[in-house]
């Protein structure tokens, strides 16, 4: 008989979708578990990506009410004639502004506080406004010759409107609380908050004096099709020249929004590292599901199914699963998008509505759907070398998968990789190393487990008892899970412990030093008459002036023979422009400091001549200058010019809190010019820290008292709030772990359940076994955590060096808690599956043979 | 009547590291159209492997198999599963169901893939003939080993084969059950007039079959006619 068969298969998308439904349903506890692991990863990047978009968006939208103007002139001297007349070409200045930082003397308390004194005029802001305590505040303050105080401050200070503050030689009544106003930045004004007050006060204060740092702003408004990037082009490098500057609402919220976007990028990479490590328990997941599955593709092959058919069926239930888990992964990143602003507070510039993006809502999706398939992507193979006879009794040995196919796999796995990296920073450079330090850690950890494995193998402990060799014969098994579990509880582990790391080296570095020689109050702006008088009341109250640092202010006049000017228009220099506008604070000395070390040349320690002074420079002026040894420098010291010739490179410890300078002076040059102090001390406690700081300012209300405990306070608060975040967010690491590590438990429990209950046929106790069980899930733990704590010290370490550039002194506590209590989780979650498995009579287990 | 199934100089080796080991060699005979047919052996002895040969699951090292006048050596993996799910039906000693899959949905998947319209209707039918018309929504675990064998009995049959080929039906199964499987695999054969090919150890079920062909250590040592047929 012969017959002409059309070797077409019937079974096309239609029915190929139904099969992945009906068998999906059938699994759907199993494949949960996988939803479940990718569902967090997704939620965690849709997350940052919807609250980073969001919060672009609304810089952009509240851009001008940020600044308060269309554009801004600024500058830290009084507007010469050339400014001024830029100024008034273009149709003069709607609101002006002087801000200096000072101490402010509250009435009520007595209490005195570091402040941004800032004097404006009624028209100020021009866009958005003035948020006080009462609103009406806000409107008449001007009028009524008084302040407006941070709301913070009168909080923590007990201060109530009508109470009056001193600065400098007024005293003000305070109309109300200031809530939020444009221009001052949250993180600044925790260390100096603003205070508000009339414009043509600011005289009277007797605070703006040679040497004070004052900053004065020019609002505007713009005119009609005014284009503000042309006009920062044109305008920019002229009042450059002049030492002023131009800044368009647009330009300072575009680099505000930069600023959140760098933070954003990182935290992206924290989440998409929560994903990863969800997929990795997919793939793991769907190994162990397919090769449960392969006698049924045998069967359909058998069947008559093709090797397309079975693999597609599986490919597009594996599709809808990251669908799914996308979908979820999105909802729930939209919603814990609404948690950031709580968390982060008064760290954001805006108030942030929230609004739900197309573009994240589709990436959440796609990326669900597409993570999963590519990591799936392998283990589904499986299915394609199966050999139909596997239905039959025939045990023969099919083809594994192909090689050639898996490196492709691997290969599109870290394309994928590095584009979406790249997607999230923007960098090549960071992306391929973000890359490499996956592929690193990643490979460190699936090393030590398996290195774990053959050490057991090949140094098997054959004396100890059986409960302990059973346990340790279960890490490699065939099916086994210690690989995943190693690399999902290292991953996790590695994660947390390396963030607690770097918020300790961050929190070191801005640590004081407590030995009792080290100073923790600086005074500064204190005038050389004024010297010997606060030195005295420092003095009555039994404490020591540790240093009295003289300070000239001077600006950059030539480098090496070309004029700032000339360099600003030369558009091939490469001197970084900071040097060219700052206003230098310099110092005079006959020796190097603890901080400093010599680099290059000679430290000269004094002169008489002033023909050629010979200075010394810090390596990063030198580095931004571009200059050396032997090149010369010409100052412009409040009028008068002075020739120099770099002598010397410091190497500048800029992280210690004490007074560093870029440019140091050597003693017999400067003793004449105008100049003031810098005094420190150190305060035994706050209460003494408070009382002196009173004193000086009712005697001395021009000088500035920086308290750097208060500054720490700060500092710790911010890292506090940042590292919440990035906890928060490596929570999701943590937790993915968790479920990758509860899909693992899982997926091998049926194994675990067989051997149980054959060990309990053969005489075992409920106890052994579930002593062989504990045994097994802490060597994981430990091993997964130890490997993650190790990994995170070297990468720790290595970040001290090349980022902080500061020494690492690892703390116990990763290994003291994060150890025993990861341990704990795993065997928690280990035993809880297992427990009621042990429970049952062994026949009904047997019985059942499905197990 | 028509050779259904032809078998020229089989020969089929598998290694086990460096040695190769011969499972069949010289294996010769036909099978006739609506013929039964009993493959016996010991255990070892490559029934199966010859099975798996005739349905073109495996392939031969030398040798060739001609099943429904389609030499399937010239087939590729994925044509040779379409001319099992024409022509070809399945029952295997431990049932093979889609434990996914409901009884009704386990009947219908061959015809399904031949896209037939009325797949749901001729398998409720078929799950109704082996005594199972109650049990559609049902899932394997939920069935007793006779009653899934009954299913894959339905679906051995589901895509009116030309030839069923039947490996150890009832080697499962216990005396009495096995009995009535194998009352209703004989039964639906002769209705549908269906080749039908049993690997079996069991001489008795052996001896219902028209031709019994024996197997020792991989050659074939008789294949005779049953006397009573």
């Amino acid at each position: 008989m012969s017959e002409n068969i059309e070797y077409k298969s019937k079974g096309g998308i239609g029915w190929l979708s139904k099969m992945a439904w009906r068998d999906g349903k059938a699994s759907a506890k199993k494949l949960g578990l996988f939803v479940a692991s990718i569902v967090l990863g997704i939620a965690a990047v849709v997350s940052i990506q919807s609250f980073g978009e969001n919060l672009k968006d609304n810089i952009q939208l509240q851009s001008k009410a940020l600044m308060g103007a269309d554009y801004r002139i600024d500058s830290n001297n009084p507007p010469n004639e050339r400014v001024v007349a830029i100024m008034d070409s273009l149709g003069g200045p709607e609101a002006r502004e002087i801000s200096f930082t000072s101490m402010a003397a509250f009435s009520r308390s007595g209490a005195a506080k570091l402040v941004q004194v800032r004097g404006i005029e009624q028209k100020f802001p021009l866009y958005g406004e003035l948020e006080t305590e009462p609103a009406g505040a806000a409107l008449s303050f001007i009028e009524k010759g008084a302040a407006l105080v941070d709301a913070t401050v009168m909080l923590q200070l007990g201060i109530k409107p009508g109470d009056s503050v001193k600065i400098g030689e007024i005293t003000l009544p305070i109309a109300g609380s200031l809530k939020a106003v444009p221009g001052s930045t949250a993180i600044f004004s925790s260390v100096a908050p603003p205070v508000l007050i009339p414009y043509n006060l600011i005289e009277n204060t007797q605070l703006v004096q040679t040497g004070s740092r004052v900053g004065y702003d020019f609002y505007f408004r713009a005119r009609e099709n005014t284009d503000l990037e042309q006009m920062d082009r044109v305008l920019g490098p002229q009042l450059d020249a002049q030492n002023a500057d131009l800044d368009t609402h647009t330009s300072t919220s575009q680099r505000m929004g930069r600023r959140y976007e760098n933070f954003g990028k990182f935290l992206n990479l924290v989440a998409f590292i929560a994903l990863l490590l969800g997929c990795v328990g997919i793939a793991s997941a769907i190994s162990i599901y397919i090769k449960g599955k392969l006698k049924d593709v045998a069967v359909l092959k058998c069947i008559g199914a093709s090797r397309r058919q079975t693999f597609l069926i599986y490919l597009i239930q594996i599709g809808a699963i990251g669908f799914i888990g996308g979908l979820l992964g999105t909802i729930l990143g939209l919603l814990l998008q609404q948690l950031f602003p709580i968390m982060l507070g008064d760290l954001l510039p805006v108030d942030v509505d929230m609004s739900f993006s197309p573009r994240v809502i589709a990436m959440g999706v796609l990326l669900g759907i597409f993570m999963s398939l590519l990591f799936a992507l392998y283990p589904l193979m499986g299915t394609l070398y199966i050999s139909p006879l596997q239905a039959l009794r025939v045990q023969n040995e099919g083809k594994e998968n192909s090689g050639r196919a898996g490196l492709l796999v691997l290969g599109g796995i870290f394309l994928f990789i590095l584009l979406f990296s790249y997607w999230l920073l923007e960098d090549w450079r960071y992306s391929f190393a973000f890359v490499a330090g996956i592929i690193v850690t990643f490979s460190i950890l699936a090393g030590v487990a398996q290195m774990f494995m053959k050490a057991i193998k090949r140094y098997f402990p054959s004396s100890w008892g059986f409960p302990a060799r059973q346990s340790l014969l279960n890490l490699f098994r065939p099916q086994n899970q210690t690989l995943t579990l190693v690399l999902a509880i290292g991953v996790g582990t590695f994660l947390i412990s390396t963030l607690y790391f770097t918020k300790d080296v961050l929190l070191a570095q801005a640590t004081l030093e407590e030995q009792q020689d080290s100073p923790n109050m600086i005074l500064l702006d204190v005038q050389t008459q004024q010297q010997e008088a606060v030195t005295q009341t420092i003095e009555s109250r039994e404490l020591s002036v540790m240093d009295d640092i003289p300070i000239v202010t001077m600006r950059v006049q030539s480098i090496k023979g070309r004029s700032v000017n000339q360099i600003r228009q030369d558009t091939a220099a490469n001197i970084n422009r900071w040097i060219l506008n700052h206003e230098f604070r310099v110092t005079y000395r006959d020796s190097l400091i603890a901080s400093e070390t010599l680099q290059q040349g000679e430290w000269i320690s004094d002169v008489t001549s002033r023909d050629l002074v010979p200075i010394s420079v810090s390596d990063n002026f030198a580095d931004d200058a571009k200059v050396e040894v032997g090149d010369k420098l010409t100052f412009n010291v409040q009028g008068v010019l002075l020739n120099t010739v770099v002598k010397s490179v410091r190497l500048v410890d800029w992280s210690r809190m004490q007074m560093n300078f870029s440019i140091v002076f050597p003693a017999g040059v400067l003793e004449d010019a105008p100049q003031f102090r810098v005094l420190t001390t150190s305060l035994p406690d706050e209460e003494a820290s408070a009382g002196l700081q009173q004193e000086l300012v009712r005697e001395f209300p021009n000088v500035t008292i920086i308290d750097l405990r208060q500054v720490l306070t700060v500092v710790e608060g911010l890292l506090e709030k940042i590292s919440w975040l990035i906890n928060f967010m490596a929570f999701f690491s943590i937790l993915t772990g968790v479920i990758v590590l509860l899909g693992a438990v899982r997926t091998s429990k049926y194994q675990r359940i067989r051997e149980s209950v054959l060990l309990r046929t053969l005489g075992a106790k409920s106890k052994q076994i579930l002593k062989i069980l504990a045994l097994e899930y802490t060597f994981l733990g430990i091993l997964g955590a130890l490997a993650g704590i190790l990994l995170s010290l070297v990468s720790s370490q290595l970040l001290a060096w090349f980022l902080f550039e500061t020494p690492f002194i690892p703390s116990w506590v990763p290994f003291l808690v994060l150890l025993p209590g990861i341990v704990l989780l795993v065997l928690v979650i280990g035993l809880s599956n297992s427990v009621g498995v042990i429970k049952k009579p062994p026949l009904e287990v047997l019985r059942k043979g499905g197990y | 009547m028509s050779k259904i199934l032809n078998v020229r100089n089989l020969e089929k080796t598998f290694s086990s590291g460096s040695r190769e080991i011969t499972v069949l060699k010289e294996i010769n005979f036909d099978i006739e159209e609506r013929e039964t047919f009993a493959i016996v052996g010991p255990s070892g002895s490559g029934k199966t492997t010859l099975l798996g040969l005739c349905a073109g699951l495996d392939r031969p090292n030398a040798g060739s198999v001609e099943l429904c006048g389609t030499n399937l050596d010239s087939l590729t993996e994925d044509e040779r599963a379409i001319l099992r799910n024409r022509k070809v039906g399945f029952v295997f000693q431990d049932f093979q169901l889609l434990p996914t899959l409901t009884a009704l949905e386990n009947v219908a998947v061959p015809l399904e893939l031949q896209g037939a319209k009325n797949a749901i209707k001729k398998s409720k039918e078929l799950l109704q003939k082996v005594g199972l018309g109650d049990r559609y929504d049902h899932y394997p675990s939920q069935l007793s080993g006779g009653e899934q064998q009954r299913v894959a009995v339905a679906r051995a049959f589901s895509n009116s084969p030309s030839i069923l080929f039947a490996d150890e039906p009832t080697g499962n199964l216990d005396a009495e059950t096995g009995e009535k499987i194998i009352k209703l695999l004989f039964n639906l054969n002769k209705e549908a007039g269906t080749t039908l090919v049993i690997v079996t150890h069991d001489l008795d079920l052996a001896r219902m079959t028209q031709r019994v062909l024996r197997l020792k250590g991989g050659r074939i040592i008789d294949n005779s006619i049953v006397a009573s047929k």
